[in-house]
């Protein structure tokens, strides 16, 4: 019995000095002076702008890589085609890959001596150091969520209704809205939220591509990283206090959702 | 439980098939979207990396501050997969076979790395082991910062992994073996870890790929010093932004081989566990 509580106890004073105990002294240290100082850290405006711009990049990212994810767990699910093992694996890629090594690949198709990124400049287009190379890179590095939530699924549910819908005369688009999608909602609805934790918390790749102006093209994990190396412990305790607040939003979601997909 | 009537459809009349399935349009459109977002991307990194030929790849990777880079970027990987190996072992069974209060809290915990923003992470554990702790250790701009680090990033893999096959396990070998008079420990090492072998495994190798590549949590507390704290991707990143992105390129195409390989090895043993499961 001593080896059971060995066991026990070993593993969870690990998870306490590697992974509780620092969260809970963030949360400490952000409150440390009261919510005065917390709320005024938080209301600057490179603080808001950077929270805006991290939840505009969301919106945009989101919606795609959903729709991205429903088409091409379908693809790789139903349909047949040579190499599906190989895009298999691509979708997989971000999960594994240094988000450096994304940040640098966007570079170098975008930046001025660019594949892309010359062209684009003439026609008064930048993506780099803005908008649209966060998003870019927000995309690569959010793109397997739904994917991987979505397929398991589709292989467990099979064709047979699919294909009794399709022998009475439906078409593709009303199987896919009647039959497949209500039996793939609650997959989607997973992989939507891990989707945006991503998305919210991206910072390697985003760091190569925004340029990181304050108040420009700093996302609210760049805030964090500004903040501590210019010495404003405060700020940076505050914004990573908001971004702990969405994450663990996130694995109250996650834990809600687990029991709905159980129940249904 | 019925591969065959998935199969079915490959059977039928194309007419029927094209309702079924998806239509070519999806399959179509998604590699299109993957293409643009993940292919285009990598293709030009290759292209970069390689573009004075192999010789010239090989002395822009295989300079001595990227060589430190990789050293220890392999060691504290190595490091992480060992101690993730136990403790994530000993946090999955603590979680299937033991009980106490606040199990299922310390459960959805486990996944807090993997929602947590990454630059937070590296925060977190500056708050506690940095010059300002609280603790009195400070490993601030130590290779120990940075292992730390990439424990705290890591943590889910192994956990995650193992869970669902400990869930899954009989107990009925397990409860033979302690009729006939074997050790706990006996019985978890010839029953239930062979069995945990393949999950383990695929938990480990996501967590070196994750370690090799880790950036967020790193840069904080590494404080980039070469030869000494800097990793491979603050290496790529810093050749970057001193003007030298073949440089990057080179390391990059590296680590992108190895994630690759990576994802290729866990499929092999998916493949592999799923055909000694029948």
């Amino acid at each position: 019995m001593i080896g059971k509580h060995a066991v026990r106890y070993g593993s969870l004073l690990y998870l306490a000095a590697i992974l509780i105990a620092p969260v809970v002294l963030v949360f400490y240290r952000a409150f440390e002076h009261g919510p005065g100082p917390f709320w005024d850290a938080i209301s600057n405006p490179a603080a808001v702008h950077a929270l805006r711009l991290t939840l505009y990049v969301t919106l945009i990212t989101v919606p795609l890589n959903t729709a991205f994810g429903i088409l091409c767990g379908i693809a790789i699910v139903r349909h047949r085609i040579p190499g599906m093992g190989l895009v298999n694996a691509i979708v997989d890629l971000p999960l594994a890959l240094s988000p450096v090594v994304v940040g640098l690949a966007l570079y170098l198709l975008y930046g001025n001596d660019g594949w892309f990124g010359g062209f684009l400049h003439d026609h008064g287009f930048r993506v780099l150091f803005a908008t649209p190379g966060i998003v870019l890179a927000t995309l690569f590095i959010s793109l397997p969520f739904v994917v991987r939530e979505v397929v398991p699924v589709l292989r467990e549910i099979g064709t047979d209704q699919e294909e009794a819908a399709a022998t009475l005369g439906a078409s593709a688009f009303t199987t896919f809205r009647r039959i497949t999608f209500p039996a793939i909602r609650w997959a989607v609805a997973y992989g939507v939220v891990l989707t945006t934790a991503r998305c919210l918390g991206e910072f390697g790749a985003v760091s190569v591509v925004s340029g990181g102006l304050a108040g420009r093209t700093q996302v609210l994990t760049q805030y964090v990283q500004a903040s501590y190396e210019n010495f404003d412990q405060t700020g940076a305790y505050a914004a990573s206090v908001l971004l702990a607040g969405l994450a663990i939003l996130t694995l109250l979601l996650m834990t809600v959702m687990k029991r709905g997909d159980r129940s249904s | 439980m019925f591969p065959l009537a998935v199969d079915a459809a490959r059977f039928l009349p194309t007419a029927r098939r094209r309702a079924v399935g998806a239509p070519a349009l999806a399959s179509g459109l998604a590699l299109t979207y993957l293409s643009v977002i993940v292919l285009i991307p990598l293709a030009a990194i290759a292209a970069e990396g390689v573009q004075g030929g192999w010789q010239h790849f090989w002395e822009v990777a295989w300079n001595p501050e990227a060589r430190a880079a990789l050293k220890l970027t392999f060691a504290v990987s190595g490091i992480v997969v060992l101690v993730n190996a136990v403790t994530g072992t000993a946090l999955a069974w603590t979680l299937v076979r033991d009980s106490f209060a606040g199990k299922s809290i310390v459960n959805a915990l486990i996944d807090l790395p993997f929602a947590l923003p990454t630059i937070v992470a590296g925060l977190t554990l500056l708050a506690l082991y940095g010059p300002t702790g609280i603790v009195g250790v400070d490993i601030a701009f130590t290779r120990l910062g940075v292992l730390a680090a990439l424990l705290f990033v890591t943590l889910p893999f192994v956990v995650r992994t193992v869970q669902p096959v400990l869930i899954e396990l009989d107990r009925e070998q397990e409860e033979a073996a302690a009729s006939l008079g074997a050790s706990r420990f006996h019985s978890f090492r010839s029953i239930v870890l062979p069995h945990l072998l393949p999950a383990l495994l695929s938990g480990v190798a996501l967590a070196f790929a994750r370690a090799i590549g880790e950036f967020g949590a790193v840069i904080l507390i590494s404080g980039n010093l070469p030869f000494k704290t800097e990793v491979a991707s603050l290496y790529v990143f810093q050749r970057l932004n001193s003007g030298d992105p073949q440089g990057a390129s080179a390391l990059a195409l590296l680590m992108l081989v190895i994630s690759f390989l990576v994802l290729l090895g866990v499929g092999g043993i998916r493949r592999w566990a799923t055909r000694h499961d029948r």
